[in-house]
């Protein structure tokens, strides 16, 4: 197995006892203008707070970079709902994510016309390049982390440009026809 | 009159016209023509996320004219002509409306039922020879009345989660399921314990306990009940028993003054599980899980399985006859004032009625039974503990039962009490008497199931038969008469507590002919105003409201409610 996580170095067990003993022992704080913007989200749901669950956890994902169990109960308690609730909207969407990105999430989309204009072969070329190993992905946990810490990535379905293939997302910066990776990379310090 | 008829629409099921109340789940239209329509995820208790599709019939109703054209003629009977849509609807969380017609046959609603089956099939597991569910199974059911009887799926299973414990009493095969959300509907809704869901999607979707809790509330394993497949099973039940073996005896639970309605299985005189059985007006269709299990102790080595007399320091096993007779001398010698009787409120009416016959015969001075009030958990747990209080007080005529128990320990002290009848009781573990305070009495008979701590001071002691051995009635928390079956044969000598103090009023002289428990009813129906004019057939596997107590059960109050709201049928 290999690192998952970077920001802990050790295996991928160690690292997991590491992320369990900091959400166990370090508290879960959402900034204050975060919350500020998050209760301004609420408000477009009158009608019932659970609603906002979405919107809420794009919120946090945003800030986070991903969502942790403690994202989970924060959101629950937010919107008066019981975790698992959270929980199953967590896991329904692909958008979310369980576990840490690295600091520049990469999305390559696979889905047909990308795949064809050679999405495998980006996704492979940009997994050399950052020494990604995806051999430990699997569904419950589709990303995959540089030893670094600088890059994950995962696979994306249609992205909406099936015209210049392969296309893929890093962060919220879309790229389109890529052949470069290096180039494409060198753009994230 | 004809208000009720006007509330009543006409429905044509399968060719035949009926009548509904307006309002009607067409599932429940058709179950009541007798038209079987199959379902996984429709519970009428829960709400109805109509999910599972595999209640999918045709539907029609009276077309609709054209602008201008003129509307169709009712036939003589009155029924418009149907025009049946092109596609299919669920049954379960659409109501009947006027003139509609339902198809449950036919291409269309058949190509339906094969499709859900064939798609929930193409995941699960072809375990049901090892599978506890076998035999009881929706999915097994239903694929013999409505699969395609062959597998077009040549693609590996999808793996998922198995042997899960998500509570201290349930097991959870993920790929077993069928995401019914029968189970995460009823934490929610009834049991407000919601810490089941559904996580992931799509063929990958496995319905989880959320990560550091369990389902463990008291009511958890009515879950197991209504999974229509074997994905939540009982660890009480796992692998014990092939359903089809078991034999089902409908009763009543005891461990409480509910009365919960159960089916108990049995095979071979051993009792393998207790399930609730519908009765609306007392535990809908469940029952707590602490009263469900409350049945290994029957197979207790504690039992006592034949009569025994204390001859100088020991116990030693006796005939019937022997312990009898030894009663009635001892209990001769003492006058009627000085004997007390300590009856069991977890006697049946037909025991507390033939108990106070004894009473009445030997002229005792006192006589009481044992309360056990406790706290009402807000579902079904009746407060008393005892499931016959509502019997004592009408029979054995008892305002306060409880109240006089303190005047018998004083007696006893004093000596002015010198033989003691404890029926079905522990007076030393449920009643606070000390053994030293018995030791001063003459004369002690009890009659328990199992050996306890005053038999071992008692100078007879009878095997008792339990609950589950012995017929008779009780009355519950709200009122309900209802009736006791017997499920399985006492063991060894053991007799019911009604044949013991039968004997024991024969012994001492009385008269007895009575030979069934049903003899003693009618008695009942003769001498206690509240049963006049009743039969034991009567009575029936439900039971019928015998008096007004006023009292009500919390999880039957709420389902009115949400029945009334239409947010469940009932």
């Amino acid at each position: 197995m290999t690192d998952k996580k970077p920001k802990n170095s050790a295996s991928s067990h160690a690292s997991f006892l590491l992320t369990t003993f900091y959400s166990k022992k370090m508290s879960f704080e959402v900034p204050s203008d975060l919350e500020k913007e998050i209760d301004e989200r609420i408000t477009h749901y009158p009608v019932s707070k659970r609603s906002a669950v979405l919107p809420v956890l794009h919120a946090l994902q945003h800030h986070f970079g991903f969502l942790s169990e403690d994202a989970v109960e924060w959101t629950a308690a937010k919107l008066e709902l019981e975790p698992i609730k959270v929980l199953e909207v967590v896991t329904f969407y692909p958008g979310f994510r369980q576990e840490a990105p690295g600091k520049y999430h990469i999305r390559v989309c696979r889905t047909l016309s990308c795949a064809m204009a050679g999405s495998y072969e980006l996704m492979e070329s940009i997994c050399e390049k950052t020494g990604i190993d995806r051999s430990g992905v699997t569904h419950h946990n589709p990303i995959a982390v540089s030893p670094d810490g600088k890059f994950s990535i995962e696979f994306a379905e249609c992205l909406a440009s099936c015209g210049s293939g392969p296309v893929c997302l890093v962060e919220d910066d879309f790229h389109e026809a890529v052949s470069d990776v290096d180039s494409l990379l060198s753009q994230y310090p | 009159m004809s208000e009720e008829k006007t509330d009543l629409l006409d429905v044509q099921i399968d060719g035949v016209w009926h009548k509904f109340p307006k309002g009607t789940r067409m599932i429940e239209a058709c179950k009541q023509a007798g038209v079987e329509v199959p379902h996984y995820c429709y519970h009428p208790k829960l709400t109805s996320p109509g999910n599972c599709r595999m209640c999918l019939v045709e539907m029609g109703m009276p077309p609709r004219p054209a602008p201008g054209a003129e509307p169709a003629e009712p036939d003589e009977d009155g029924h418009l002509p149907i025009s049946w849509m092109p596609r299919p609807v669920i049954a379960c969380a659409n109501t009947i409306g006027p003139n509609m017609g339902i198809k449950t046959t036919g291409p269309l609603t058949e190509g339906c039922r094969e499709g859900v089956m064939e798609l929930l099939l193409a995941n699960h597991p072809l375990d049901c020879p090892i599978c506890d569910q076998a035999g009881e199974c929706s999915l097994q059911e239903f694929s013999v009345e409505h699969g395609k009887g062959e597998s077009r799926f040549r693609e590996q299973k999808v793996k998922k989660p198995k042997n899960v414990e998500v509570g201290p009493r349930i097991r959870l095969d993920d790929e077993r399921c069928i995401m019914c959300s029968r189970c995460v509907r009823f934490t929610d809704e009834i049991a407000d314990d919601p810490v089941l869901g559904f996580t992931d999607r799509g063929s990958h979707t496995v319905l989880t306990v959320y990560p550091g809790r369990e389902l463990a509330n008291n009511y958890s394993m009515n879950t197991v009940d209504i999974c229509p497949v074997g994905a939540l099973t009982s660890n009480d039940f796992r692998f014990q028993m092939r359903v089809w073996f078991m034999k089902e005896t409908n009763t009543i639970d005891v461990n409480c003054a509910t009365g919960a309605n159960t089916t108990v299985f049995t095979r071979q005189g051993k009792i393998y599980r207790i399930t609730p059985r519908q009765n609306n007006d007392v535990n809908s269709d469940w029952m707590p899980d602490s009263h469900r299990l409350n049945f290994h102790w029957i197979e207790s080595e504690a039992r006592l399985t034949e009569p025994l007399v204390l001859d100088g320091d020991h116990h030693r096993p006796a005939t019937w006859s022997e312990a009898l007779t030894k009663s009635a001398d001892k209990l001769s010698a003492l006058k009627g004032s000085e004997i007390a009787v300590i009856a069991s409120a977890r006697m049946t009416n037909e025991e507390l009625l033939i108990t106070n016959r004894l009473v009445k015969h030997l002229d005792a001075g006192h006589v009481d039974t044992v309360p056990r009030i406790e706290e009402n958990d807000g579902y079904l747990i009746a407060a008393d503990r005892n499931p016959n209080t509502n019997g004592v007080k009408l029979i054995l005529g008892l305002d306060d039962p409880g109240s006089q128990l303190d005047a018998i320990r004083e007696g006893i002290e004093q000596g002015r009490i010198k033989g003691l009848i404890v029926l079905q009781e522990n007076l030393v573990g449920d009643a606070g008497f000390s053994g030293e305070l018995l030791g001063k009495l003459d004369f002690l008979l009890t009659t328990y199931p199992l050996a306890n701590p005053t038999a071992d001071l008692a100078d007879v002691v009878l095997p008792g038969a339990c609950w589950a051995e012995k017929s008779g009635t009780m009355i519950n928390v709200t009122g309900r008469l209802q009736r006791l079956n017997k499920v399985v044969d006492g063991p060894g000598a053991t007799l019911e507590p009604w044949e013991i103090v039968r004997d024991l009023i024969q012994a001492t002289g009385g008269g007895n002919g009575i030979y069934a428990a049903t003899d003693l009813f009618k008695q009942l129906a003769e001498q206690v105003s509240e049963f006049s004019g009743i039969s034991w057939e009567q009575i029936g596997d439900l039971g019928l409201p015998l008096i007004e107590t006023g009292e009500t059960i919390p999880l039957i109050e709420r389902e009115k409610e949400r029945i009334a709201s239409g947010l469940v049928v009932g």
